[in-house]
């Protein structure tokens, strides 16, 4: 009787060492499937018809023309600074501060556009995408330097810094940068179009699209094709090999987030200087946050990136346009809550295979 | 190479399942919600009205003051159906909602918060033909106008009240942003407060949300841990009356009646009633007499006014705050009437002058008894 009891059923979790093709293809789809299902029954519960909230959902952000062109404008920034996400994440950098870099990147591109109001257009946004990188890539950079010299805990220091970012915003556009039109207001007077970012039609669909795209191809050269990317691959795997086969990890945690920090940094130009226009502090809603979570599900692969981020801003936009069927902005919260969660959640069973020991 | 690849199939099996998902449903209810809503009810006539808030109406605060007009304005015109879209920031996200409230079929557009001056200004641009309403801002089109009411009457009078009760002598604030329209009200309120009690001065914290309930209880328990007795407040929601009523405090509502979350504390509130506004605005549209212009109502017009008082409210103060507020609507009396003096001392409204709209609006200066800074 005794030994029985003592024979318990363990769940042992066991890295797959080569992830089989059809377990990418059925994971997502089952974890997308069962987050519809869960969300399905709790919106049953409140008196909806899960179906038609579906279809609305899908169809506001990719099922019409209109909902489809907002989706892409929604997943440009956050291409950008899934990108930069990514980069760090390769070399098991955690860099947290996206966001913050994104609104440095703003805040840079924000003041070559007011300050240089009538140079050509050209001219003017290539400034501005270097004072963007520049910025974004020196913000990076403090948490960068203090991992790379100190060995500080980056998590902290750049979730950190995001804080502080949003306060120096927040100082210009309450203070110098202040609209002097604008009765006082926290935002910054519209640039001169000289500043704006070409628009593809009647879209919002701006020219930062062709730059993602661009990027992701690089990035995906840069990291799979060159010296460089093996070295911030080996790195990521392995600090004490790569340490022995000669590679600077100091030097590479600094690149790696000088570029992790320009790629976000220039996620903020595009939207200031393609959809906004001005500076306000509204600008990002946790683009820099949600970018962690793009990037992870991405593998960070550029090119899965590009398409994750088109997902997550339609996930983003349908949440909205929902509430116009009489969905409550806390249930489409929810919905948009299940969906990662069980996405996010059901990746572990393509990571792991799972068994049970007797 | 071969890693990516299986993630690309994967991701492209995805989206392809999402479209099939999205062709099937295109095939039946695209069609299902045009047959059915319009069978059900009268056809034709429904006129759809679009309403986007910052915040959720249950905030108890701004938006529950805005939901509240909304259904005055359904009861009140029965063939309007009012679509509303809540939690919206003031962000690039706000055009697209608006856009989607307009392609929804919304002949009328209020939005309710100053951030999505320059997204509608874009929206009103595209859409000639949709009448829009912008809450606090000051930009206006041929088919675009502003509305919003002098809150700052109201707070003027509930000044009376703090300046009265407190034993302290010092009034916590809890702000929103530095812009005008919360100066105004910090000035109006303090010139009720002095008025009361010369000797009285009004603390502000800033908290730089509109929205935040966590945040604007926490802001209010640091300025009464700093020794106020009475805490006021220009923010979304009741969280500084709870951190009044919890250490025994009085407290100030604004919005709503903010009394039944803070029943010992809350002295009365400077209110907003939007549901007449609303009203005529959908009114004005249907009549087609809409005209671009700024709606700025005050007490006489209704659309602000203060809640009823706390029993703790000595007789002899309410009987003067309705005599004040008899002047205000009579027009004999205006809470910037001179002599009216700035943080420093200095004469800024001379006697017998009073401060021009236009002055009020681009408000960005403390009248003396106020304790603060604004950023520049």
């Amino acid at each position: 009787m005794d030994v029985k009891k003592e024979r318990k059923t363990k769940i042992v979790f066991e890295k797959r060492l080569q992830v089989p093709t059809w377990i990418n293809l059925v994971v997502p789809i089952v974890s997308v499937f069962f987050a519809l299902v869960f969300s399905g029954i709790f919106l049953k519960l409140t008196g909806q018809s899960p179906l038609t909230v579906y279809l609305a959902m899908y169809r506001s952000a990719f099922g019409s023309a209109y909902g489809f062109s907002e989706t892409l404008v929604k997943a440009i920034p956050l291409m950008l600074t899934s990108f930069g996400v990514a980069i760090a994440f390769k070399m098991v950098i955690w860099n947290i501060g996206a966001e913050g870099q994104l609104l440095l990147g703003a805040l840079a591109s924000t003041g070559i556009a007011l300050a240089f109001p009538d140079l050509p257009r050209i001219l003017l946004i290539m400034m501005m995408i270097a004072a963007a990188m520049i910025a974004g890539g020196l913000w990076a950079l403090i948490p960068g330097f203090a991992k790379a010299q100190w060995n500080v805990n980056e998590v902290i220091t750049s979730l950190m810094l995001n804080y502080v970012a949003i306060n120096v915003v927040d100082y210009f556009v309450y203070g110098p940068w202040k609209d002097t039109a604008g009765f006082g207001f926290p935002q910054t007077a519209t640039f001169s179009q000289n500043a704006w970012l070409p628009t593809w039609g009647t879209t919002r669909i701006h020219f930062g699209l062709i730059i993602a795209l661009v990027i992701s191809i690089l990035l995906y050269i840069v990291l799979n094709r060159t010296r460089w990317g093996y070295e911030v691959k080996v790195i990521g795997e392995s600090r004490n090999v790569a340490r022995y086969s000669g590679m600077s990890i100091k030097k590479n945690i600094l690149l790696v987030m000088l570029l992790s920090g320009a790629l976000a940094g220039m996620g903020g130009m595009l939207e200031v200087s393609g959809v906004v226009h001005k500076l306000d502090p509204h600008l990002s809603i946790g683009l820099g946050y949600s970018a962690i979570i793009v990037a992870w599900l991405s593998r960070l692969n550029p090119f899965v990136i590009v398409i994750v981020s088109m997902l997550f801003g339609g996930l983003i936009n349908g949440g909205f346009s929902i509430q116009m069927f009489g969905i409550p902005a806390a249930t489409a919260t929810m919905l948009q809550g299940a969906i990662l969660f069980f996405v996010l959640g059901g990746d572990i069973f393509a990571r792991y295979r799972i068994k049970m020991i007797k | 190479m071969k890693n990516v690849k299986k993630y690309l199939v994967a991701l492209i099996v995805l989206s392809m399942v999402f479209s099939m998902i999205g062709c099937s449903g295109a095939d039946v209810p695209a069609e299902e919600p045009e047959d059915n809503e319009p069978s059900d009810e009268q056809p034709a006539e429904k006129i759809k009205v679009g309403m986007i808030y910052i915040g959720p109406p249950g905030d108890a605060g701004w938006t529950y003051a805005h939901d509240e007009g909304r259904k005055y304005l359904e009861a009140q015109i029965p063939n309007v159906e009012v679509i509303y879209v809540e939690s919206v920031a003031e962000s690039s996200d706000s055009e697209r909602v608006m856009t989607e409230l307009v392609e929804q079929g919304c002949e009328i557009v209020f939005a309710t918060s100053f951030g999505y001056m320059d997204f509608m200004l874009n929206v009103a641009n595209k859409y000639p033909d949709v009448a829009f309403y912008h809450c606090s801002g000051y930009k206006t089109t041929p088919n675009m106008s502003t509305y919003f009411g002098r809150i700052y009457q109201a707070r003027y009078l509930t000044g009376l009240v703090a300046g009265s009760m407190t034993e302290a002598n010092q009034i916590g604030y809890i702000a929103a942003h530095p812009i005008p329209e919360v100066i105004r009200g910090i000035n109006a309120f303090t010139l009720g407060v002095r008025e009361a009690n010369p000797e009285a001065t009004v603390n502000v914290v800033w908290t730089n949300t509109w929205y935040d309930p966590a945040k604007e209880k926490e802001a209010a328990k640091g300025s009464l841990d700093s020794g106020v007795d009475v805490i006021a407040q220009h923010q979304d929601t009741p969280g500084p009356q709870q951190a009044a009523e919890e250490v025994g405090a009085y407290a100030i509502g604004y919005n709503t009646d903010m009394s039944s979350f803070a029943p010992k504390a809350n002295l009365t509130s400077a209110v907003w009633d939007w549901g007449p506004y609303y009203v005529s605005a959908v009114q004005a549209v249907l009549d087609g007499s809409f005209e671009e212009g700024q709606y700025w109502g005050g007490l006489a017009d209704g659309i602000v006014d203060i809640a009823p008082f706390n029993e703790s409210v000595p007789a002899d103060v309410v009987a003067s705050v309705e005599a004040k507020k008899a002047e205000l609507i009579a027009g004999d009396f205006d809470v910037f009437d001179g002599p009216v003096k700035d943080q420093d001392g200095n004469v800024v409204v001379a006697e017998g002058e009073t401060l021009s709209d236009g002055d009020l609006l681009s408000m960005m200066w403390f009248v003396e008894g106020v304790n603060g800074v604004i950023p520049e």
